[in-house]
């Protein structure tokens, strides 16, 4: 966004201060949709396209969750059975790795990195995750550049991060999200009136009066906190934003309703619990796309050293996965494995309530790619080789679906970049050194 | 040897033993300085100055973005922080709700010096007034004229527009709530007339690192007229302004604050115990040791200006009713708190076996001598243990077909007899077995699944025989208190130490020891010294000690995939 294009903006929104008539010079969204609600009605363009991440913690068994054949017509595996009625829409990509390069492997950690920064740090860190630059590229004209959401209690947990320094902190609670989107602030596209609100206006000039110091405050400062400071300036911009919105009358949205409004609910790590909070968000979340909310999502299940619990037992997921003893029989651990069920559980419960929202012909989920992936194809040992990766949905006809991708040990980032590309992101290649790539899945570009 | 080896130490230990026999010179070492830094206000700053400016009746609603730490502290994660999109809607709704309770009817009499001309219009001179001083607070700095003009205009357009005076005051300070003066703790660095060629912080800069580091808030008037008056560039001014602080109860806040960040206090926002394993530990339990460690250390180091080490093995400390039907101790006082002091070789001396550190290193439903000793190495020794290795084979840890692991230290025993996890696991788990006669929730034992605990063990060459000679060996570590004196500065500095500021902490150190570990003198002698607010220049910068780079050259090679 040019400062430009800022200032004249502003001056737009400064002249409405004065005046009691509304005349909104700002450019209208694109979001007017035709009769049946399956494309915008000026341009007969479809619909927008959805991103969302899906994260859980401390992997599948191997052997367990792998399709058995390659290609289409696949079938799940036992410890994905829960997705098999979605598996048409689902890509199951095996076999991605991390590479090192010589750096430490950080449990729980570098393969999450890897996969969404392309990048393996050595402490903190370095780059913006891919939600991001995918929000930047289709998630600009929102009310929320993205949306994020952990199911284990920590704001910190979230994976999604705009640059080195700044993590999008993710909703815990799902009443807090559902007042954050649906609460006094939002505008039901289909309400029949609409009447600025002037306590919007005065504080959008505010907030105006804020960014107009921004040039004088970064020359001030030194190089990196000048970085930083663009950044809280990015953030100033995207409320502005949000305000600007509110001060539209948004276009109708034939498939957006409000969801129910949650009850405040305990949040912690106890599994039943989560999965509930989880059903939650999922609801809320679908219906802040539906509604245009947002384009991008990011749902952290369970943070990557899963904390999931059985009421009573001293044993987290994540401890099972390193202490629980080998079934020889079953050739796996039990207790570990059951919290693997319950979370493909919630997966397909999070694909349902996608495909539950009917657009026209189609649901939303055809119109959204979720990378669904966790950071270990082998918790017990802290694998960095085959680690579990879905793509779901349709993405508004962007990608094939319905396949078993068996890479042979290839970089995590060839799905990343695949996803950037599918999606219209600019970008020849992606990662660092040899997470480096340039080339995408070939299978299920279109 | 291999243990040393294996642990990264923070710079300056390995300095100071080199020095040890050296003798003290008159005056500090001079430094180079660091880099000024941008720093974001931490939820406790953020609330203490709405609380200093406002009153305390104001309540700050929202919740906040979560910090970084780094280098062991959140003070210097905060020079790294920036503000996402989400968190700016925070700050914003939580500048709304303040704004609009300090222009309430309850408030606007003794917060407002002025009354508007009409209260359904602007009045812009009354805006002015009021607008200037609150700025002047929250800025830490005067206003400048475009600032001020700025805000007046604003509180008078949405006046107009809102028709309502105290409407548009209202939203012109919650515009400077959000507004990165406010939000950001900006250094400005200036030449330094003392010192040709060398720079220093500016006066209000100084204030401004001054008053956060000992009373964890923004300079109050006083401070702000001795800036503003040039007399923090004097060593008299100066040393006047840290007296005056130093002397007030108001040090209490700064040390509350400092250990709080050290100790880790943060963590405590997302734990939980199970509740069928530990159907006494819940949030109010929590809450209340951490504020039984701040009472013990405050009582200790601020009000009877005792001996940091004696942090180890104080039996004094404080109870209130809740916390002593956990400890088993009986406590006469119905609401409230009251001192207790334990009898001699009881275990439970010092910090470290309250509650608050056994309960924040431990997994949800048991104990972790593990994380245990981790914690302690890196946030009392300022060691940095190295991550595990990738692959791990996790099967010799868990054998199998020996199934009668009943305590940790059978459980562990893997760890150090395996080579790739020794290495590490022999620096820290024999330290948190020291601890292992408390469980997750700093409940007492001394047996696991009805094997008895041992808690013997050596922790850097000191033997010991149970908690108690395991707490005075931590007291008389030389790592200790050099490890405090770097964390203590490091959280004022806003950055770690610096390469060239290394003599310097190591002369403080012994300042410190010579002057019998107390700590309200090293904070004087920190806030009134030159290095605390000299800054590098461009080119004679001398960066800050990697400790990254050094823990490279120790880490394990850990290629996963072989």
């Amino acid at each position: 966004m040019s400062a430009i294009a800022n200032a004249s903006r502003r001056t737009v929104l400064r002249g409405m201060m004065g005046g009691a008539a509304v005349t909104l010079g700002l450019p209208l969204l694109d979001c007017f949709l035709n009769a049946n609600g399956t494309a915008m009605a000026a341009t007969g363009a479809p619909l927008p396209v959805v991103f969302g991440t899906w994260f859980w913690g401390c992997g599948l068994n191997p052997g367990r969750w792998e399709p058995k054949t390659v290609g289409a017509n696949y079938d799940m595996n036992i410890e994905t059975a829960a997705l098999q009625p979605y598996k048409s829409r689902i890509n199951v990509i095996s076999g991605m790795k991390v590479f090192l390069d010589g750096k430490g492997a950080k449990p729980h950690f570098t393969g999450e990195m890897a996969i969404l920064t392309g990048d393996v740090p050595r402490e903190t860190p370095n780059y913006a995750s891919l939600d991001s630059i995918v929000a930047d590229q289709i998630g600009t004209k929102t009310r929320f550049r993205s949306l994020e959401i952990t199911g284990t209690g920590k704001p910190t947990d979230s994976l999604s991060r705009r640059s080195a320094s700044v993590l999008n902190p993710a909703e815990i609670s799902p009443a807090a999200l559902y007042t954050r989107v649906f609460g006094p602030d939002f505008r039901d596209p289909n309400a029949a009136d609409f009447k600025p609100d002037p306590r919007i206006m005065v504080r959008r000039s505010v907030l105006s009066g804020v960014t107009d110091q921004r040039e004088a405050l970064l020359r001030q400062v030194g190089s990196n906190d000048r970085v930083r400071l663009d950044e809280y300036f990015t953030a100033v911009r995207q409320l502005e934003q949000q305000l600007d919105l509110q001060l539209q009358k948004p276009a109708p949205l034939a498939a957006c309703s409000s969801p129910a409004q949650p009850a405040d609910a305990e949040i912690g790590t106890e599994i039943d619990n989560v999965v509930a909070n989880h059903k939650l968000f999922a609801q809320i979340l679908a219906h802040a796309a539906a509604c245009d909310q947002t384009h991008v999502f990011n749902v952290v299940f369970g943070e990557a050293t899963s904390p999931l619990r059985r009421a009573g037992s001293a044993m987290t997921h994540h401890i099972l996965t390193h202490e629980e003893p080998m079934d020889d029989k079953l050739g796996y651990q039990p207790q570990a494995t059951y919290f693997m069920g319950r979370i493909m559980e919630s997966l397909a419960f999070y694909l349902q309530t996608l495909d539950s929202i009917k657009e026209g012909d189609g649901t939303l989920l055809d119109r959204t790619m979720l990378l669904a992936h966790s950071e270990t194809g082998f918790a017990k040992i802290h694998a960095l080789e085959n680690i579990p990766m879905f793509i779901a949905g349709g993405a508004g006809g962007r990608i094939k679906t319905g396949l078993h991708v068996e890479a042979t040990g290839e970089p995590v980032t060839r799905v990343g970049f695949t996803i950037q590309q599918a999606l219209g992101v600019p970008v020849e290649n992606w990662g660092t050194q040899s997470l480096n790539t340039s080339k995408p899945i070939g299978e299920i570009m279109i | 040897m291999a243990m040393t080896r294996r642990i990264t130490k923070i710079f300056g230990v390995t300095a100071l033993l080199v020095l040890g026999g050296c003798g003290a010179k008159d005056d500090a070492p001079a430094t180079k300085g660091g880099p000024v830094s941008l720093r974001r206000l931490t939820e406790p700053e953020y609330r203490q100055i709405v609380a200093d400016v406002f009153g305390t009746t104001i309540k700050v609603p929202g919740r906040f973005e979560p910090d970084i730490r780094e280098n062991g502290l959140i003070a210097v994660g905060t020079a790294r922080e920036s503000v996402a999109g989400a968190g700016f809607e925070q700050y914003d709704l939580t500048a709304r709700g303040i704004a609009d309770q300090v222009v309430d009817e309850t408030h606007r009499t003794s917060l407002i010096p002025c009354k508007p001309a009409l209260a359904s219009a602007r009045d812009d001179s009354c805006a002015a007034q009021f607008l200037s001083r609150a700025g002047r607070l929250l800025y830490r700095r005067p206003m400048t004229e475009g600032e001020l003009s700025t805000q007046v205009k604003d509180a008078g357009d949405s006046a107009d527009k809102l028709g309502d005076f105290y409407a548009g005051l209202s939203n012109s300070l919650a515009g400077m709530l959000v507004s990165p003066q406010f939000l950001f703790r900006e250094e400005v660095a200036e030449a330094d007339p003392d010192a040709v060629g060398q720079k220093r912080l500016d006066a209000y800069s100084k204030a401004e690192r001054l008053s956060f580091f000992l009373w964890d808030s923004a300079p109050d008037t006083a401070l702000l007229d001795a800036a503003q008056k040039g007399e923090l560039e004097s060593d008299s001014g100066l040393r006047r302004q840290v007296d005056r602080m130093i002397a007030s109860p108001r040090l209490s806040a700064g040390v509350r604050a400092f250990f709080s960040d050290m100790l880790g206090f943060d963590g405590f926002a997302a734990l939980a115990k199970d509740p069928q394993i530990y159907p006494k530990y819940n949030s109010e339990v929590s809450a209340d040791a951490q504020e039984q460690t701040l009472r013990t250390l405050t009582d200790l180091l601020v009000t009877h200006d005792g001996d940091y080490r004696d942090i180890f093995t104080t039996r004094k400390t404080f109870l209130n009713r809740l916390l002593g039907s956990i400890y088993g101790v009986p406590v006469a006082a119905r609401t409230g708190w009251e001192p207790h002091e334990y009898p001699p070789n009881d275990p439970r001396a010092g910090i470290l076996m309250q509650i608050s550190f056994l309960s924040l290193h431990s997994h949800p439903g048991r104990s972790s001598p593990t994380i245990r000793g981790k914690a302690l190495r890196e946030i009392f020794l300022c060691q940095k243990v190295p991550d595990p290795p990738g692959n791990v084979n996790f099967n010799l840890v868990n054998d199998t077909k020996n199934p009668a692991f009943h305590t940790a230290r059978s459980r562990l025993t893997a760890h150090i007899t395996q080579d790739s996890c020794a290495g590490c696991h022999r620096i820290m788990d024999p330290v948190g077995l020291a601890m292992e006669n408390f469980d997750s929730a700093g409940g007492f034992r001394t047996t696991e699944n009805d094997a008895p605990i041992i808690t013997s063990g050596e922790i850097d060459g000191a033997t010991f025989d149970d908690a108690s000679g395991f707490v005075r060996a931590v007291h008389d570590l030389p790592a200790a208190p050099l490890c405090f004196v770097n964390r203590l500065y490091s959280y004022g500095a806003g950055r770690p130490a610096a390469k060239g500021e290394a003599e310097w902490l190591n002369f403080q150190e012994k300042q410190f020891a010579s002057t019998g570990y107390k700590v309200p003198e090293l904070m004087r002698r920190i806030a009134t010294s030159k290095a605390f607010y000299r800054v590098s220049t461009p080119g004679t910068e001398a960066g800050q000690p990697n400790t990254k780079l050094s823990l490279a050259g120790t880490a394990i090679p850990t290629e996963t995939g072989k």
